[in-house]
């Protein structure tokens, strides 16, 4: 199976690249990033603000079921090229991995393919660690959780009555 | 190199890549591991063989029970933990994939 998405990370150094080739014409791809309503369908977030050009900002939000907010980014756009190039911040709020610098670059392959590299700049090289280390800590969580909830349904059904 | 090729294609599936994060905590039985799972049975044992084919995957006998463990040395190998964040932005870029071709098809309507 081919690994359509590619991430660079250099030995202590305190950036990373995410590069990617998409089935789409540069002009889809680069709509992706800046309708909030198309954002927030494949970011999952609700987008509350989305100002494309230099000098704007944006700020995204994501709720559970029950209304508690779980996760809010926001940054300020630095640069803003139409289907070429975007600068921009990004900092999650309440966390702990410091203020990001993206540098998102789109290019178009064909007619109908693209490619868009992500360079992202930390704020040092272990809050960049910090960052690719958390889906590997979650995924363990999940496998923990999981483990938790067996325990648990085997200790239930041992309690008289239940 | 043919064992290093199976290796890289036995982490390429994501059930498989589960098996490995639920080991990661601790050692467990076939039974344990496929009750994580909404798989058939035997399909997590043949994942089971795979990983262990490639030896990702450690077998200990316990009395009457096989227990499996994690080969870390050889996860160090092939399996950074980069992998999982990885994915995360694979899994996003495929929606957004999918989310443009239909937008595309509806606006062409």
């Amino acid at each position: 199976m081919e690994q359509k998405t590619k991430i660079h990370a250099e030995d202590g150094k305190q950036e990373l690249m995410i590069i990617r080739e998409f089935d789409l014409p540069l002009e889809l791809l680069f709509k992706a990033y800046t309708e909030a309503e198309i954002v927030e369908q494949w970011m999952g977030t609700k987008v509350l603000k989305l100002e494309n050009k230099a000098h704007g900002s944006y700020q995204f939000e994501t709720s559970d079921a029950r209304g508690n907010v779980v996760f809010r980014a926001n940054g300020a756009i630095h640069g803003f090229s139409p289907n070429q190039k975007i600068t921009r911040t990004f900092e999650m709020e309440n966390a702990s991995f410091g203020v990001q610098l993206e540098v998102l670059k789109f290019e178009k392959l064909t007619n109908e393919t693209s490619k868009l590299t992500i360079h992202t700049i930390f704020e040092s090289v272990a809050l960049r660690d910090q960052m690719l280390a958390l889906p590997f800590a979650q995924g363990i969580n999940m496998a923990h959780n999981r483990l938790q909830n067996i325990v648990m349904d085997r200790f239930a059904t041992k309690i008289p009555g239940r | 190199m043919n064992l290093r090729r199976d290796v890289f294609q036995a982490i390429a599936d994501p059930t498989r890549r589960a098996i490995l994060l639920l080991l990661a905590s601790q050692s467990m039985t076939a039974g344990t591991i496929a009750a994580n799972f909404n798989t058939a049975r035997p399909t997590v044992s043949k994942h089971l063989q795979i990983l262990t084919e490639c030896e990702l995957l450690d077998q200990e006998q316990n009395g009457r029970e096989i227990y499996y463990h994690i080969n870390a040395k050889k996860m160090k190998e092939v399996a950074d933990f980069i992998e999982p964040f990885r994915s995360i932005w694979d899994d996003r870029f495929n929606k957004l994939e999918a989310v443009m071709k239909n937008y595309r098809s509806k606006n062409a309507e």
